[in-house]
């Protein structure tokens, strides 16, 4: 059967992480009911996602890398046709240490769930699923699938790593794209000036399933993120986890700036940290004061046309956000 | 002990899916495939099925969810038609690249536009090239009998390719017939319980699936598919004769040649209009006419030899095709005339396109068509005033 698309980390020669022991908190979070808090210190070291060819600074295989240390070993991945494919899965290099499959680009969440179905109907107790898709492949060309899985009521975890346009194909814009950024479809041109439509309300479109658990994230708040996917882990439904993953290839800012735009996104207001939960918004950081959007927009070369009048109405869309946010939600 | 029931071609889909025990079934209704859905759905309610059923939203979810659940080793059927086999299209290939044994039910159905709800067989010849067995049926026994072969075909590791079971929409699947449906023990003991694969998921040898292999590598992962698929002929032939071993009917394998042995004339046909084509050969055989029926069972792999041997002694061979590639003639006539071809025949051939969109194929198109094929083996299709070679059948005007 040597003619099988499928290869694994002991065939294709992967050196690495093999022997490194997991933390005594990674070991209590496989025993259950106690809530395991995640923090830099107790994080395991083992790897499970490890020589693959992402850019230097990729937000993205960061948010990957880490959850895979909250999920551990017993995760089974589905990753549509993208960047984390692309860089993965090159016969015969091999990235990942757990079971992962790439999925047609429309339909990771589908296949994420036949995944736990076919597992269930084996016999195993408790399988864990867990898509991971960019931006494009969830609020795009995936939302149907993701639409129908979540509905179906499947127990998966579906993280959707938003680095605001289609990157894998060399940065175009797509639903989560924000206001004013250059992308290679909506270039900084002479009369329009980058992307003229806002992003796709995602977070609140998933929770609007009724869905078991969702929450936004951001790689500027590593423990936060973290800790989030280990809720979605335990919550026993179908979870979502939106995680603002900066791109530095595509947004045009140092590779070790991705953890500072990523904080920086959060701390003027442009992003928001929430969860939703037994069917209700929770605000997790409601910031008295927003730093300077012009900071964070102008450290990035998707952002560096943007005129003052630009700049005015990216915050006058941040303040009605933040006042429906205020108003509806539980801060 | 089998028992008897009245069915339509869905419903014997049904209890030929319910026999051989799939783990997961994920499905999306469309006419005409909806009665085996429905069906399946029933036995999963009532407990008498112990499948994990998924409600999905789509053909395209449909097929990515069987994919998943295959990769982790589980028996998986859907079932579709038409639109929604181009819908689900682009995971066929993906499939079968991933070599996942997945059974499928193609109810064969026109494709819009205009729109229509009834049967030919245009829809699947779109993805004949995804590397899946197409098998075609041509009355409800034969569609029960088949699913159950379909999972051996399908699950052997010599060929570990998913199969397509195609039906021709309404004149099967919605006609009523006498069918036996084997007993459960003896298909338990016939089909046994898919083993998780090397190259599937598993928790103890984790694995990536639907790897990218660029060009140093991606050529080999091909041809090898192919390879492996080509096999799927001959094992066709021995499931069927295990099969018939234990429940006591054939269906021949690749090919059914009927009354082909002394054949001047020789029909080939695919799917329910075999059995029109064989009634009217009995009648022309009657009034001393040598003619024969070729009934093409599988499609891919393409049985060229097989096909070409059956015809060999043939003056004049008609190829009946449900389908158009626009711009050409009929897939399987182009597939046939290939096959003679490379195996030195040189008996003419003549296309004839029929049953497009439910159009009735009557026994009166398929006396006609041998009665054209008398003229082409007299000698007029010869030269570039000769009889056209692709024939309309039951056309309400000129084509």
């Amino acid at each position: 059967m040597s003619a099988n698309m499928s290869v694994n980390m002991k065939q294709s020669g992967s050196a690495g992480a093999s022997g490194a022991a997991a933390s005594g908190a990674a070991a209590a979070a496989g025993s259950g009911s106690q809530q395991i808090k995640w923090t830099a210190r107790n994080l395991p070291e083992q790897e499970h996602f490890y020589g693959h060819k992402a850019c230097g600074g990729c937000g993205e295989s960061l948010a990957l890398r880490l959850a895979l240390k909250v999920l551990g070993p017993d995760a089974y991945l589905s990753l549509p046709a993208g960047c984390m494919a692309a860089v993965s899965f090159i016969y015969p290099n091999m990235a990942f240490r757990n079971n992962a499959i790439i999925t047609p680009f429309a339909s990771t969440a589908a296949v994420a769930t036949g995944v736990a179905a076919g597992l269930k109907a084996l016999g195993k107790a408790d399988p864990l699923s867990v898509a991971f898709a960019g931006d494009g492949g969830t609020a795009d060309i995936g939302i149907q699938a993701l639409s129908g899985a979540i509905d179906r009521g499947e127990r998966f975890i579906y993280i959707c790593t938003d680095n605001e346009a289609y990157m894998n194909t060399g940065i175009q814009k797509s639903g989560l794209t924000p206001f004013g950024a250059a992308t290679t479809t909506t270039p900084a041109g002479k009369v329009i000036h980058g992307s003229i439509t806002e992003k796709k309300n995602m977070f609140e479109i998933v929770a609007a399933h009724g869905i078991r658990y969702a929450a936004t994230a951001s790689m500027g708040y590593l423990e936060d993120f973290m800790n989030k996917v280990q809720k979605a882990k335990d919550c026993g439904g179908p979870s979502y986890i939106h995680v603002f993953a900066p791109c530095p290839t595509g947004w045009g800012h140092g590779s070790e700036e991705t953890l500072a735009v990523a904080k920086q996104v959060v701390d003027s207001g442009l992003w928001y940290l929430a969860e939703f939960e037994g069917g209700e918004f929770r605000l997790n950081r409601n910031p008295e004061t927003f730093i300077p959007v012009r900071d964070y927009l102008k450290r990035q070369a998707r952002f560096k046309h943007l005129q003052d009048a630009d700049i005015a109405e990216i915050e006058r869309l941040r303040d009605a956000k933040w006042q429906y946010l205020r108003s509806h939600w539980t801060v | 002990m089998s028992e008897a029931a009245f069915l339509n071609g869905n419903e014997a889909i049904a209890y030929g899916v319910k026999l051989c025990r799939p783990d997961v079934i994920a499905a999306y209704p469309i006419t005409p495939q909806t009665k085996a859905v429905e069906k399946l759905s029933q036995f999963v309610q009532d407990g008498e099925m112990a499948t994990q059923y998924m409600h999905v939203e789509s053909e395209h979810s449909a097929m990515a969810c069987s994919i998943g659940a295959s990769a982790v080793g589980a028996r998986t059927f859907t079932a579709t038609s038409s639109q929604g086999l181009l819908y689900m299209a682009e995971c066929l290939p993906y499939a079968s690249g991933a070599r996942l044994p997945i059974v499928m039910m193609n109810a064969n159905r026109s494709i819009a536009t205009p729109w229509n709800i009834y049967g030919d067989q245009m829809d699947v010849m779109f993805v004949l090239n995804a590397g899946w067995v197409q098998l075609f049926v041509e009355n409800g026994q034969e569609a029960l009998d088949m699913v159950i072969q379909s999972y051996r075909l399908a699950e052997d590791t010599r060929v570990m390719a998913p199969v397509m079971l195609n039906i021709d929409g309404f004149v099967l699947t919605h006609t009523y017939e006498k069918v036996l449906i084997p007993d459960q023990a003896d298909v338990d003991a016939w089909l046994p319980r898919l083993q998780v694969q090397e190259h599937m998921m598993q928790d103890n040898n984790p694995m990536s699936m639907c790897i990218t292999a660029g060009n140093a590598h991606n050529m080999e992962f091909k041809v090898r598919q192919h390879q492996d698929l080509l096999r799927a002929e001959a094992l066709l032939e021995e499931v069927d004769a295990s099969f018939a071993a234990a429940f006591g009917r054939s269906w021949k394998g690749a090919v059914d040649a009927y009354r082909c042995d002394d054949a001047e004339l020789i029909l080939l046909t695919t799917g329910s209009v075999s059995g029109t084509a064989r009634v009217v050969v009995d009648e022309l055989r009657a009034a001393g006419r040598r003619v024969g029926l070729l009934k093409l069972r599988l499609v891919r792999p393409f049985p060229a030899a097989r096909v070409a041997e059956v015809l060999r002694g043939a003056r004049a061979v008609g190829v009946f095709d449900k389908n158009i590639s626009f711009g050409y003639e009929g897939t399987i006539y182009t597939n046939v005339n290939s096959a003679l071809l490379q195996h030195g025949c040189t008996a003419p051939t003549m296309n004839f396109i029929g049953g497009l969109g439910g159009r009735d194929v009557s026994r009166g198109d398929l006396v006609a068509a041998f009665d054209r094929l008398q003229l082409l083996a007299d000698g007029a299709g010869a030269g570039a005033s000769g009889i056209d070679r692709v024939q309309y059948l039951g056309m309400r005007c000129e084509a």
